[in-house]
């Protein structure tokens, strides 16, 4: 057996991958480490020592506590709202009906627009008060529209992330329903399971792995939402949509606090690895890799 | 699949099922007629639904304020070789992780997962000054490569578990017959491993197309993707719904139309491999 | 890869002009605001480019907000990615001082003593010009005359705060879809903070005392917070605080406002019946006061300057002088009419009877810029520069978080003393970390 000789292999195929991966983690976090202990506002140079100042100043930001709720909420959000309708939405694709294709192509569409897009389409031509699509509806009702993006900003980010992702979920979970064992279903229909106990005892479970996939994706990507944000609420009003991603941008990029910023990613990577190491946990139990 | 459906309970589900899809595609489809109105008809009210004059005039508008093609082309170049670039490295690491699996192979799978959890915006700085210093900024291959890293993890991931569900024993037999490490790559491996790649292809093309942190902090003309040039359109003076839905059209119609006509594949990439 | 890069970049460059071709080539790149104005500019490249055919213009045309982030971290970096900035009369004394501006020496045939005094100076740093302006404005009163007189009222030419609120009050009629008041709403220190620092001026309000001490929890801030919140809340459109100069200008042209307070150069476009549905009914008036007090007026120059990083200074040079030269004026004119040139710069334009005939809004916006005052923009002594800004460098930074935290008063999703003590909490903060008083 050239074991020996193909493990060696092995390792050297893996390493580039993972020296690419290591110096992308460590150099730019290195720097902001280093960084994380300057005073350090780039329209002010020179930039001087400062130790944990920043730290201290990021930590009891009147932000800091509103942008991580929120930023909990983001992302708890979106992955309930894609979940639950991504299920409801592969059941109904699942059954027969005409035109299956297009129906198919037209749920997938909104994966493909990019965030910038969405996020200016939402703000300007559905939530505007007074222009948008929504206005002209909740007038046509005798409502007095909802302005959405003053009063309920994080729902109206929710919204449009949500939507982005919805059809994720929806075409994962369907392919995992396709393959469903028909004749398992069948044959509990024969017991006399009605549908809703079907659904809880074999269709859910069989789609336990797939659920956890669209867990894991979308929130590696929700963790990080930032167009959105970037383009229709800035953060606002108040601290209303401010979710970590953005404060640290706020900070580095709308203060120049270099410092502050950095104290702010450091801890932002400290929050991502507690939920990476939690979540990483859950998904490797239920995707026997 | 032998169970009966009825005509009347297949048009209704045909019925509740397009109601659905047009909803959810809405967005979009009305995104399309605006851009097609006049700047007035844009944001008439009540809203015009198809009865009004069609115009090609936004586009035109668009087109002489930005150059469209540019933004155009770097969105291309920085998406596909992002992605192709990251799939040269990948490949071999996902192959020997599926073929020569360790104890840390999983490890090795979730740390790689892990450093997309990294939140970009924490590193903007040092990597900002970093390119500066290198005379990197707003270039296409600053892009290509921060792409490429941003991407590299879910390329070796779907890889993997494509790879994985190629049969070993084939391989054993090419192996039997004298073939090395590199033939069996080549002929061997890549053919049965193509539907998959293209499928990992495709994903991370949109990925990269549609990401909109680094095109916009890291660019400003010579290297600005179509993200860029949706942003200029955000806020300007006067009326622009139908300007602005002119150049969102633009924006997202190549990588729309590439995925309608690559609907199956990509529905295979979008399941990361996870599910068969 | 590089073989498809190669024929995909053969096929750009087919697509665009021929002229691409050309060797020695300069190319500026222009990082501008999509207002009005600049995007006139924009469309006139073609001129420019005939004239001086060795150098060609690539355009970064972004939203205010946007584009601050962008220039001032590229030049804090010396980031060496724009050969020409748009910038304001905030930035350019602090950036020339810190030595990232070219000083300008403009051609005698350019005429600098042309320029209005008040804008020469503010772009100046100990005499020598570090920013051309390419329109300077100040703030004034725009109302409908029509709406006005159905509702009985006559406008008086130095209008006080509680003679708007009157008026706001009697135009106001959402259900026709006409709201008495549009005032910014959108935060950020150049949209809503910068109204509500000059009205704040107006009211006796200052950023700071002599030590630097923030004034956020004195009266007058309160006074000025709470007028604003109440107009905007009674008589304000809907979305207020997401509204900037760009979609308030939208909302009067459309005739969604009654009236009006903002940037003086609004004047030439919602009087431009191009763009505007009700330019044959605006009125103009100076910018309001309280009682007894000062007017809430602002100083700003949206100019062009030329970063140390450019390589290309003389090029970039060139162009300034081009846009903001008198020729550029009298080329708008000729392509658009006397009310679109850019105002607010030169004494010529005021001068000029072709315009002032066409304006009626030029000998109000004149006096307005004449009459800002940044050296002392409120009652008290200050020891900052800035009318509707404080001119240091820290102030971007307080006042894009203070401006989140008035427009979620506006709101109403706090009231107003929480956010004034959230924003003095804010404010003594980030001074203290900053080091003052110096």
């Amino acid at each position: 057996m050239a074991t020996q000789r193909a493990h060696k292999a092995a390792r050297l195929m893996i390493s580039p991958s993972v020296i690419l991966l290591l110096a992308w983690m460590i150099i730019p976090l290195g720097t902001t480490i280093y960084f994380s202990f300057l005073r350090y506002n780039i329209l002010t140079p020179p930039a001087s020592w400062t130790g944990f100042e920043n730290y201290y100043y990021f930590l009891t930001d009147p932000a800091f506590i509103p942008a991580l709720v929120n930023t909990l909420v983001l992302v708890l959000g979106v992955l309930a709202i894609t979940t639950i309708g991504g299920i409801l939405l592969a059941l109904l694709l699942n059954m027969e009906f005409w035109g299956q294709g297009i129906v198919r192509i037209l749920v997938i569409s909104p994966f493909f627009v990019m965030p910038t897009v969405s996020a200016l389409v939402w703000k300007n031509m559905f939530m505007n008060p007074v222009n948008g699509l929504f206005a002209h509806l909740f007038r046509a009702f005798g409502l007095q529209p909802v302005d959405f993006l003053s009063t309920l900003p994080l729902l109206s980010i929710v919204i449009m992330v949500a939507w982005a992702w919805l059809p994720f979920a929806t075409l994962i979970l369907l392919t995992a329903l396709q393959s469903l064992d028909s004749e398992q279903m069948e044959a509990a229909e024969m017991d006399g399971a009605g549908w809703l106990s079907r659904f809880f005892y074999l269709t859910l479970p069989h789609l336990t792995r797939s659920i956890t996939v669209v867990v894991l994706i979308q929130t590696i990507f929700l963790l990080a939402v930032f167009a959105e944000i970037y383009v229709t609420t800035a953060g606002g009003p108040g601290y209303a949509s401010t979710n970590i991603p953005f404060l640290i941008y706020n900070l580095s990029l709308k203060q120049f606090d270099a410092g502050m910023g950095a104290a702010g990613g450091v801890i932002a990577v400290i929050i991502a690895n507690i939920v990476a190491f939690f979540l990483m946990r859950a998904v490797g139990k239920n995707l026997e890799l | 699949m032998a169970r009966q459906t009825t005509t009347g309970q297949r048009a209704l589900v045909t019925l509740v099922a397009w109601g659905i899809g047009i909803l959810i595609s809405f967005p979009i489809i009305w995104t399309v007629l605006t851009s097609f109105k006049t700047e007035a008809t844009a944001i008439a009210s009540p809203p015009v639904w198809f009865n009004f004059d069609w115009t090609l005039q936004n586009y035109i508008d668009v087109n002489t304020r930005s150059d469209y093609a540019r933004y155009f082309m770097n969105s291309v170049v920085i998406s596909i070789g992002s992605t192709l670039l990251g799939l040269a490295i990948a490949i071999p690491a996902a192959w020997s992780m599926a073929f020569q699996p360790t104890k840390n192979t999983k490890n090795v799978l979730m740390w790689m997962l892990s450093t997309k959890m990294m939140p970009a915006v924490g590193v903007l700085v040092p990597v900002y000054l970093g390119l500066r210093s290198m005379g990197l900024l707003d270039t296409r291959t600053a892009l290509v490569i921060i792409m490429m890293l941003m991407n590299l993890p879910i390329i070796v991931w779907m890889l993997f578990t494509y790879f994985r569900e190629i049969p070993g024993e084939i391989l054993e037999a090419a192996r039997m017959d004298g073939a090395n490490l590199r033939n069996e790559i080549i002929y061997v491996l890549t053919p049965m491993a193509v539907p998959g790649i293209a499928s990992t292809m495709l994903l991370n093309v949109i990925l990269a197309w549609n990401e909109a942190f680094w095109t916009l902090n890291l660019t400003t003309t010579n290297a600005a993707p179509l993200t860029a040039f949706i942003a200029s359109f955000s806020s300007p003076q006067g009326l622009f719904y139908a300007k602005l839905s002119a150049a969102s059209t633009m924006a997202i119609a190549p990588i729309l139309i590439l995925g309608w006509f690559s609907q199956k594949q990509l529905v295979r990439g979008l399941t990361f491999g996870a599910v068969k | 890869m590089t073989t498809t890069f190669r024929i995909l970049m053969g096929a750009t460059a087919l697509c665009a002009s021929a002229g691409l071709a050309a060797a020695q080539d300069v190319t500026l790149t222009v990082a501008t605001v999509n207002n009005g104005d600049m995007i006139r500019m924009q469309g006139l490249t073609g001129e420019f480019e005939a004239a001086h055919p060795d150098i060609k213009i690539e355009w970064v045309t972004l939203e205010e907000n946007v584009l601050r982030e962008k220039v001032t971290t590229d030049i804090a970096t010396n980031g060496g990615q724009y050969d020409v900035m748009t910038i304001g009369t905030y930035e350019v004394p602090i950036w020339g001082k810190q030595d990232w501006l070219k000083p300008l020496e403009m051609s005698a045939e350019y005429d600098v003593d042309d320029l209005l005094p008040a804008i020469r100076e503010a772009l100046s740093v100990d005499g020598t010009l570090y920013a051309a302006p390419f329109y300077g404005e100040s703030a004034m009163v725009m109302y409908r005359t029509d709406l006005m007189e159905a509702a009985g009222l006559e406008m008086p030419e130095e209008p006080t705060w509680d003679f708007i609120r009157q008026a706001a009050e009697a135009m106001h009629d959402p259900d026709s879809g006409v709201y008495g008041i549009c005032l910014r709403g959108k935060a950020g220190w150049g949209e809503n903070m910068a109204l509500l620092t000059s009205m704040a001026n107006s009211f006796g309000g200052k950023w700071f005392d002599a030590e630097w001490v923030p004034q956020f929890d004195q009266p007058a801030w309160n006074e000025a917070m709470s007028f604003y919140v109440d107009v905007m809340g009674n008589y304000g459109p809907p979305g207020a605080s997401s509204n900037g100069f760009n979609e308030n200008l939208a909302l009067f042209q459309t005739g969604k406002c009654g009236m009006w307070y903002d940037a003086t150069v609004a004047a030439g476009f919602v009087t431009n019946p191009d763009d505007s549905t009700v330019a044959d009914k605006v009125g103009f008036a100076q910018a309001p006061s309280a009682e007894g007090g000062q007017k809430a007026n602002w100083l700003w120059a949206w100019s062009l300057a030329i970063p140390a990083s450019s390589e290309n200074p003389e090029a970039a040079q060139t162009f300034i002088e081009w846009a903001t030269s008198k020729g550029y004026t009298e080329l708008v004119a000729e392509n658009e009419g006397w009310l679109a040139v850019p105002p607010g710069t030169r004494t010529s334009l005021y001068e000029n009877p072709e315009y002032t005939e066409v304006a009626p809004f030029a000998e109000m916006t004149l006096a307005a810029i004449n009459s800002a005052n940044p050296g002392s923009p409120t009652v008290d002594e200050v020891p900052y520069v800035g009318a509707q800004y404080v001119a240091i460098p820290e102030f971007q930074g307080i006042a894009t978080t203070i401006g989140q935290l008035f427009s979620a008063a506006v709101t109403g999703q706090t009231s107003v003393e929480e956010a004034l003590t959230a924003a003095q909490a804010t404010a003594t903060r980030e001074m203290r970390r900053a080091g003052y008083p110096k």
